[in-house]
Formats: C-alpha cells, sequence, structure tokens
C-alpha cells in the first residue's frame, strides 16, 4: 500500500481558534435563510417535464380519431420485461377501416413491471405507442397497475400524423394504383 | 401606564384570588403560577417546535411545514393528535412501572426548575434564597429519570445509550456550575431575583449592566451556552440520540406519546436552561436601553429567551456533531480549566471593584488577558498531537 503524505498548512492563530471558521459557518447558513426556498410544492405546482422524457407508455390515435395499433405484437416482442400482452382481433369486412385488418382486442401494460425503456416505441411501425410526460402512476393494488386499452387511449390522446398510410391504402384499393 | 401593565399579571392573580376565602389563598395563588407557567409554557413548547422545524427549514432552503392550517401554525396541534394516537408499545421484558416513570419524570423535573426563573420584575412562581442551587437540583434529576428510561427498557442498546447520555450529561454539568459561580460570587446572592436586580442600570443610558458585557461574563456567558447546548442533547452535541446514526439512543423503546414526552421535556429543558442563562447573563428582564423601559418586563424577558433560543437553532443548522471522545474532551480539558480560571478573574473583577479613571482600562486589560491567554493556550495544547495528519489510500 502506497502512502502518500499530504501536506497540511500550519493552521494561522485565527484558524486555531475555530472562532472565525465556526463564524463563517453561521454566516454560510445565516446566507440561506435569507434567500428563497428551492421547494417545488408538488401537487399544486408540477415540474417542467423536459422533450425526450419517458414517461407512461400510451396509446395514440390518428388526427381522424382512429387509434394507430395495427396489434404486430413488435412491442410485445421486444419488451425486455414481457410487461405488454396483447390480443390481437380482425377488423370485419364491413368497417370503414377494413383495409388494416388488424386491430387489438385487448392491449395490457403491466406497470409493475415496465422498466421505462422505450424499446416498444422505438420498435412500433405505426408510431403508435409513445412514452409521454405521465409520471405519476399510482394504485391500490395489482389489478390497478395493469393499463388496460381504453386506459392506454385515453392517456396517449391524439398525436399529429404526416403520412395516413392507411387512406393511401384505402384510396390506392379504390382506384386501382396500388404503387 | 407602564406601571399597570407591569403589574398586569399581578392584578389578575389577585382578582382571581379574590373569590377565595383567606385561608386558601396561597394555594390558589400557587396554583394560579402552575397553570399560567403550564398554559405559556405548554404552548411556547409547541410553537417552539414548530419555529425549530421552520427554521430549520429555511436554513435549509425549504419552506417548512405549511400543510396544516396557515403557515402551518396547527402543525403543533396536528403533532400532538398523531402522538396520542399512536400505539404505545411496551416491551414484555421492560421494568412496567419505571418505563412509565421516566417520561412522567423527565417532564415533571423539567417543569419544576420554571419555578425560580423571574419572569418579570413582580413575575417569578418561587422566590427561593438557593434559587440557583434548586434549579440545578432539579436539572440533574432529570438526568436520574433519563437513567431509567434506558435501564426499564430492558434492551441493551438503551442501557448503552443510557449510560452514554448519562456520561455528555454529568461531564457538561460541571462547566455549567463553575460558568455559573462567578454571577454568585459578584452578585453575592443565589437568588435568581437578586441577581437580575443587581444587573440593573445603564452607563450613559445605553450600555445596560449585564454580566455577559464584562470579560469574565462574556467567558462565562459562552461557557454556560456550550455546556447548556450538551445538557439539553442538542446538535451538536446531540450524540444521546444522534437521529441519522442511532436508532434513539435511550428512548429506543418508547413510542407515541410517551416518545413525545421525552421531546417535551428535551425542549422545556432547554426553555429552563435559557431562561436561566438570560437571567444569569443578559439581564433577566432588564431592558436593554433606559428608554425603552416603557415595554413590560416580561415581554423583555420573552425576547430574549426567543433570541437564545433562536441562536441556539441557528448553531443547531450549522455545525457538525462531535465524536463521544471529542466531545468529553472539550468537556473536562477545555471548559472545565477554562471556567475554574474564569472564577480566579471573576474573583480579580470583585477586588478591583474600586478602581477608577485609567485604572479602570487596566482592570478590562488584565481581565481579559486572564481569559484570552488561557483559551489559545489551553487550545493550542489539546491540538498540538493531532496534526499534521498522514493518510493511506490504497493505489
Amino acid at each position: 500500500m502506497a502512502v502518500i503524505q499530504v501536506d497540511r498548512k500550519p493552521l494561522t492563530f485565527a484558524e486555531r481558534t475555530y472562532i472565525p471558521q465556526i463564524l463563517s459557518g453561521l454566516k454560510t447558513t445565516w446566507k440561506h435563510l435569507r434567500s428563497t426556498a428551492v421547494t417545488l410544492e408538488y401537487p399544486e405546482q408540477r415540474p417542467n417535464i423536459p422533450p425526450g422524457y419517458r414517461g407512461v407508455p400510451t396509446l395514440v390515435k390518428d388526427p381522424h380519431g382512429r387509434e394507430k395499433c395495427v396489434s404486430c405484437q413488435l412491442c410485445e416482442f421486444v419488451c425486455p420485461p414481457k410487461a405488454i400482452r396483447i390480443t390481437p382481433g380482425e377488423i370485419p369486412p364491413g368497417s370503414p377501416n377494413r383495409q388494416i385488418e388488424k386491430a387489438p382486442q385487448a392491449f395490457d401494460i403491466d406497470m409493475l413491471r415496465c422498466i421505462y425503456c422505450g424499446f416498444c416505441q422505438e420498435v412500433c411501425p405505426e408510431e403508435a405507442i409513445f412514452l409521454q410526460n405521465q409520471y405519476s402512476m399510482t394504485g391500490y393494488t395489482r389489478e390497478e397497475m395493469v393499463n388496460h386499452k381504453d386506459k392506454l387511449l385515453e392517456l396517449g390522446g391524439t398525436l399529429p400524423d404526416k403520412h395516413f398510410k392507411w387512406e393511401k391504402k384505402l384510396h390506392a384499393e379504390q382506384e386501382g394504383n396500388a404503387h | 401606564m407602564t406601571a399597570t401593565l407591569e403589574r398586569l399579571p399581578l392584578l389578575v392573580r389577585d382578582w382571581i384570588t379574590g373569590f377565595f376565602p383567606e385561608p386558601v389563598r396561597w394555594l390558589v395563588s400557587g396554583l394560579l403560577a402552575i397553570v399560567a407557567i403550564l398554559a405559556v409554557f405548554g404552548l411556547y413548547f409547541a410553537y417552539l417546535t414548530l419555529a425549530e422545524r421552520k427554521f430549520l427549514g429555511r436554513f435549509q432552503n425549504r419552506p417548512g411545514p405549511n400543510r396544516t392550517g396557515p403557515f402551518g401554525l396547527l402543525q403543533p396541534f396536528a403533532d400532538a393528535v398523531k402522538a396520542l394516537t399512536k400505539e404505545d408499545i411496551v416491551p414484555q421484558a421492560a421494568d412496567k412501572l419505571l418505563h412509565f416513570l421516566a417520561p412522567c419524570l423527565v417532564v415533571a423535573f423539567g417543569l419544576i426548575s420554571f419555578a425560580v426563573i423571574p419572569f418579570g420584575r413582580y413575575l417569578i412562581p418561587v422566590d427561593l434564597d438557593a434559587a440557583v442551587l434548586y434549579f440545578f437540583a432539579a436539572g440533574v434529576s432529570s438526568e436520574l429519570a433519563l437513567f431509567m428510561a434506558g435501564w426499564a427498557s430492558h434492551n441493551k442498546y438503551s442501557m448503552i445509550s443510557a449510560m452514554r447520555a448519562l456520561a455528555q450529561l454529568i461531564s457538561y454539568e460541571l462547566p455549567l456550575l463553575l460558568a455559573v459561580v462567578p454571577v454568585i460570587m459578584l452578585s453575592g446572592t443565589l437568588s435568581t431575583s437578586k441577581i437580575v436586580v443587581a444587573q440593573g442600570g445603564w452607563t450613559f443610558g445605553i450600555i445596560p449592566h449585564w454580566n455577559v458585557l464584562t470579560p469574565w461574563g462574556f467567558a462565562g456567558f459562552f461557557i454556560f451556552m456550550i455546556a447548556a447546548v450538551a445538557e439539553t442533547n442538542r446538535s451538536p452535541f446531540d450524540l444521546p440520540e444522534a437521529e441519522s446514526e442511532l436508532i434513539a439512543g435511550h428512548l429506543t423503546e418508547y413510542s407515541g406519546f410517551k416518545y413525545a414526552l421525552f421531546f417535551m421535556a428535551e425542549y422545556f429543558g432547554m426553555s429552563a436552561l435559557c431562561g436561566l442563562g438570560v437571567t444569569l447573563f443578559l439581564g433577566g428582564w432588564q431592558a436593554p436601553i433606559d428608554i425603552l423601559q416603557v415595554v413590560p418586563s416580561y415581554v423583555w424577558f420573552m425576547v430574549k429567551l426567543s433570541c437564545v433560543i433562536f441562536c441556539l437553532m441557528w448553531v443547531r443548522a450549522t455545525l457538525l456533531r462531535l465524536r463521544i471522545d471529542q466531545l468529553t474532551r472539550l468537556a473536562w480539558k477545555f471548559l472545565v480549566p477554562l471556567g475554574l480560571i474564569n472564577l480566579g478573574n471573576a474573583a480579580f473583577w470583585h477586588l478591583s471593584a474600586d478602581w477608577s479613571g485609567p485604572l479602570q482600562i487596566v482592570r478590562w486589560a488584565i481581565s481579559a488577558a486572564v481569559i484570552v491567554i488561557p483559551f489559545v493556550l489551553i487550545g493550542r495544547t489539546l491540538s498540538s498531537g493531532l496534526a499534521p495528519r498522514t493518510y493511506r489510500y490504497a493505489t
């Protein structure tokens, strides 16, 4: 074990009496007494969420009010703690969205397992799942901590869309010009 | 007008005792004093805890408790309700009687020391001739109750903590007493009310004749306050129940209202010791300036008491906790010798009382030198073996 000699400056007379040190400490605390509190009074004041924050995963709708998820189950596969469970379902042929063919029957995210990694958002080909600003997820039971589809859609809201690719597919089907 | 305000508590007392027949009036007036102390200092205690939490919050850039009522003013009552409704757990092996008695006694001993503190010119519950002696007798008894708490819990950690606490309290009892003796020597009385009267008067109407404004009184006041902080288990001497290091020391096995009683006793003890410090060194109920005598004396006492207690909170927010060996070394090797020297200093001050003219300056210079030089020398001797240190690091 190496021994490092740390040179200590000999204390001056004033330092030896400890009194200036104690007084300067008192002065420091006095400054803090007079400064304003830095506390955020939580329920009334909310913190500013920085861009790129990864909150609770949510399902979003497109501007026409259509849920974007097509139950491809990529997020279910990629989810490291296996928090996502999707039960796929079919869209009946008579529906206005029949060209999409699939939609989730049930979509559950177990928030007791979720690690907020954001892989689901990254992997989603439909831009349907987003980790948004919601940061306070609480509940009294384990069941309450599982977000079902309606809850996820309610949390997610509507996000803008540039492509409307499913409308394009329907248009192409009807006009006979697929590509 | 001033005289009426000054005598107001007496007038109220006489008015109430007037309703009773002559033979029991002494009893009623004694009970009234007890009720007044319990009510005033009960409330003072309640708001002292709030003030302490508020100030500590502000010292740490927090707002402090502010949810219960406007500005958190109802917080003490919420705390009381919480303490009362909590489950009171008594360990199975504990000595049930002593376990119950310890918190009661500690509060009782804290309260009886208030009896001899002159709160105002006419406001002293019991004007004893040996008031200072009585005060310290009551103060030392609370240490007994404290050890009782550690013993009765039948828990080895409580027991060890109680012994540590006792070691600290007994160590600091000595400098506390040594700091008080010069005051008694110079005023020639043990009665607290007469000590305050002896500090009356002003030089040029602005410089009060308080004991703290003499060299021996200044030194005595600081020794007294350091020892008082240690006696009341407050930071930086809060080793007996250092929250961040021990669970609760000798109070580990206490819960609910019994724990609150210990807490209450600590604050009563602090108020009483600070009250004695104000009485002995800061002129008690005397106004600081001649013309401010229009303000009633009991107001001055409470103002001074609150200022001293604020300083204790300030020190608590600033200084770090000492180690147990540093703590006892400070008492035995530093404060006790200084206190003894200060005793001689006070004797010199007493003998040179008739020096006048330029001799006055000589008197002040000698008295100051007698306390400053030993302070420096003792400090130097104590820290001589400590530096420079060698630090070893793994590389």
